[in-house]
């Protein structure tokens, strides 16, 4: 009989039912004043370990191989980059990547793969990078997944890094995957949180789940380099000082490792896109309180005065008003700016999944009791159509424009 | 060509509400329904089936009571459903549930397309497609918005990137992550109702598949929850009363100093 891997010790279960509610699966059920849980929902997530007042339920973790972890030094970046020019993403990991670094005393590293890259490393350099690993290949020219993959795979091995922090992109969450799974090592999605346990220097990875409904605190306690993907506009950007001095290594790559099965034959730049949504600062959002596609119109003229991104409710996608790619929510994008404008949004629970994570959420809705108001910062009670124009004026105004 | 549909059951958000005492999720009485995004992988498995011929099968990892999922599946068109299921599963994070999920792929045998939902609406990872495309050894493309053109030995398919589109040629076999924007999922048939309901399922449990217990599960899994709480409520919800033109007034001086922080 093999031990559960999670039990109620029923002396000091006191049926008080904490358990019960905290439970995201339903697993837990009262049964004779006394917690029971269902093994076959349980997938042991530990919210209840967390919730109980009388230390009455046990997780059982089977002790690991101690593995010596010592040898895995430094905190590493993956400089993500489209046609050379350095995205917004990777300043942000080198902010968070300087603070993580510091606080174990270790070297923050990037690593960079690219066709003529090599001048960008004095950028990293000076965005708070101690030491800069450059792949300098012509078959890295753009992203592909197989090759890049391979390639991080073979320097994260050779240099065992501690931790390494990708952007939770459509190219950082396509290839930290890959790498996680073939050297054997944790990845957190994600993450919103990224901090050293004093104690243990374990890094604690914080992410929401179920649609930001609730956060999780995850750790790798086994495995190195602790991997995670880390959410646009959540990391402050590092600032850049030129006089920073770093180191560069030039990594050579066997022949073997650059060939690829999935080949890209065209790309094409979005066009409907002036400011991409996920690295915006402002959004604003529009919905089916527009009435028609054309009243789009008013939306894209406060983002233009704002140099803000354009995004859209599923209703207004799914009418065929704007494209997918604007679409923020569950089926859509997850977004997170200083300033999200929700007009003529009502605020369904898909929506806010995609956006309740921003700083300030302004919401403007002729239906007082529209739900987007319970999630908004401020909200103005009126037709979209009425108030979008004038609030684009007054901010025209204001910004002198 | 034989198309493997990974799908997951997940809880149906929808009908989820949100306890405002507490703050936390209120599961009692809420259904459980397919991945919103694994509905666009099943479609464009029946259509390519329809199309070239061949079979759909599709395959999830989750308790007895999942395979509400896969006779989902099978009323809009697939051909049979595998269900993965065991205690040792349990505690599975995206390492243990894609070697899971690939073991199950590799019994299933003579594989060429295998097609995922982009992400679980309930992790939010995007991270078990191309693990299992890496346990397999398998190229992939992610996040597919368009199929340009697919044969039995090959596909050309356009995913979204976040600067614009790419258009990728892949051999087959390979894996395929897809978004909303591919197609519309169909309702099912009666037909296909009927032959939901009298379909014979495939049960696997650990011991079926070829694979080591030590990567299956909590133990399999090198990340650990440590801890699990609801985020701080938003405050304010202020509503700016009076006229438009008062309103918008008001709002203005209250974004003002982010606004000029941040517009360019």
């Amino acid at each position: 009989m093999t031990q559960e891997p999670i039990k109620v010790i029923a002396d000091k279960c006191v049926g008080c039912s904490l358990c019960v509610k905290s439970c995201p699966f339903g697993a837990v059920v009262l049964e004779n004043k006394l917690a029971v849980i269902d093994l076959t929902k349980c997938t042991l997530c530990g919210a209840c370990v967390q919730a109980c007042r009388f230390d009455s339920i046990e997780m059982v973790a089977k002790t690991a191989e101690q593995k010596d972890l010592s040898l895995f030094r430094d905190v590493w970046v993956f400089a993500e980059h489209h046609e050379g020019k350095i995205n917004t993403i990777t300043y942000e990991l080198l902010g968070k990547g300087r603070k993580l670094a510091d606080d174990l005393g270790m070297d923050l590293c990037a690593v960079l793969l690219g066709k003529d890259i090599k001048s960008r490393t004095e950028d990293l350099i000076a965005r708070g990078a101690d030491k800069v690993y450059v792949i300098d290949r012509p078959e890295l020219e753009y992203f592909q997944d197989e090759i890049y993959a391979a390639v991080l795979i073979e320097v994260v091995n050779k240099y065992k890094p501690n931790i390494f922090l990708c952007g939770a992109t459509t190219v950082g969450r396509s290839l930290a995957s890959r790498v996680a799974v073939k050297v054997h090592v944790g990845l957190t999605a994600d993450c919103t949180g990224l901090d050293i346990d004093p104690a243990t220097r374990n890094l604690v990875q914080t992410r929401p789940a179920f649609g930001g409904n609730i956060m999780a605190a995850i750790i790798s306690p086994n495995h190195r380099p602790q991997m995670a993907t880390v959410r646009h506009k959540v990391m402050k950007e590092s600032g850049v000082d030129s006089t920073r001095k770093g180191r560069v290594f030039v990594e050579k790559i066997a022949e073997a490792l650059l060939q690829s099965r999935a080949k890209r034959i065209r790309f094409e730049k979005d066009v409907s896109v002036t400011v991409n949504i996920a690295e915006a600062n402002i959004i604003v959002s529009g919905g089916r309180g527009l009435q028609k596609p054309e009243n789009f119109a008013v939306i894209r003229d406060m983002a233009d005065v704002l140099g803000a991104a354009v995004g859209a409710s599923r209703a207004a996608v799914d009418a065929g008003w704007i494209p997918y790619s604007h679409q923020v929510g569950q089926t859509g994008k997850t977004v997170c700016p200083k300033i999200y404008f929700a007009c003529g949004i009502s605020g369904q629970i898909q929506h806010l999944a995609g956006m309740s994570s921003a700083d300030i959420i302004v919401a403007i809705n002729k239906d007082p009791d529209a739900p987007i108001f319970k999630a908004a910062t401020y909200g103005i009670v009126g037709d979209v159509m009425t108030v979008v124009p004038l609030l684009t004026a007054e901010l025209k105004k204001l910004l002198k424009k | 060509m034989h198309l493997v549909v990974c799908i997951k059951q997940v809880p149906d958000t929808t009908n989820v509400r949100i306890n405002p005492e507490t703050n936390t999720l209120i599961r009692a009485g809420v259904a459980s329904v397919v991945n919103p995004f694994d509905m666009y992988a099943i479609e464009e498995a029946v259509r390519i089936k329809e199309k070239l011929g061949g079979k759909v099968t599709v395959l999830t990892m989750g308790p007895p009571q999942a395979d509400a999922v896969l006779r989902e599946a099978i009323s809009m068109g697939a051909d049979e459903g595998v269900l993965v299921s065991d205690r040792a599963f349990a505690g599975s994070d995206t390492w243990a549930t894609s070697y899971t999920l690939a073991a199950a792929i590799r019994k299933i045998g003579d594989y060429g397309i295998i097609i995922c939902g982009k992400q679980a609406s309930d992790g939010d990872t995007a991270q078990v497609g191309p693990g299992i495309a890496t346990h397999l050894d398998l190229p992939q493309v992610t996040y597919v918005r368009k199929i340009h053109e697919i044969a039995e030995d090959h596909i050309v398919a356009e995913r979204m990137l976040d600067e614009g589109s790419e258009v990728i040629t892949c051999p087959v076999p390979c894996i395929l992550t897809v978004v909303k924007e591919l197609n519309e999922p169909r309702l099912p048939s009666l037909r296909g109702k009927m032959a939901a309901k009298k379909a014979q399922l495939i049960q696997w449990a650990a011991k079926d598949l070829d694979c080591d217990p030590k990567g299956l599960g909590l133990d399999g899994s090198p990340t650990k929850v440590v801890r699990i709480f609801t985020p701080p409520p938003r405050g304010g919800g202020e509503i700016l009363a009076g006229e438009a033109d008062a309103a918008v007034r008001a709002l203005v001086e209250k974004l003002k100093d982010v606004v000029i922080a941040t517009s360019k």
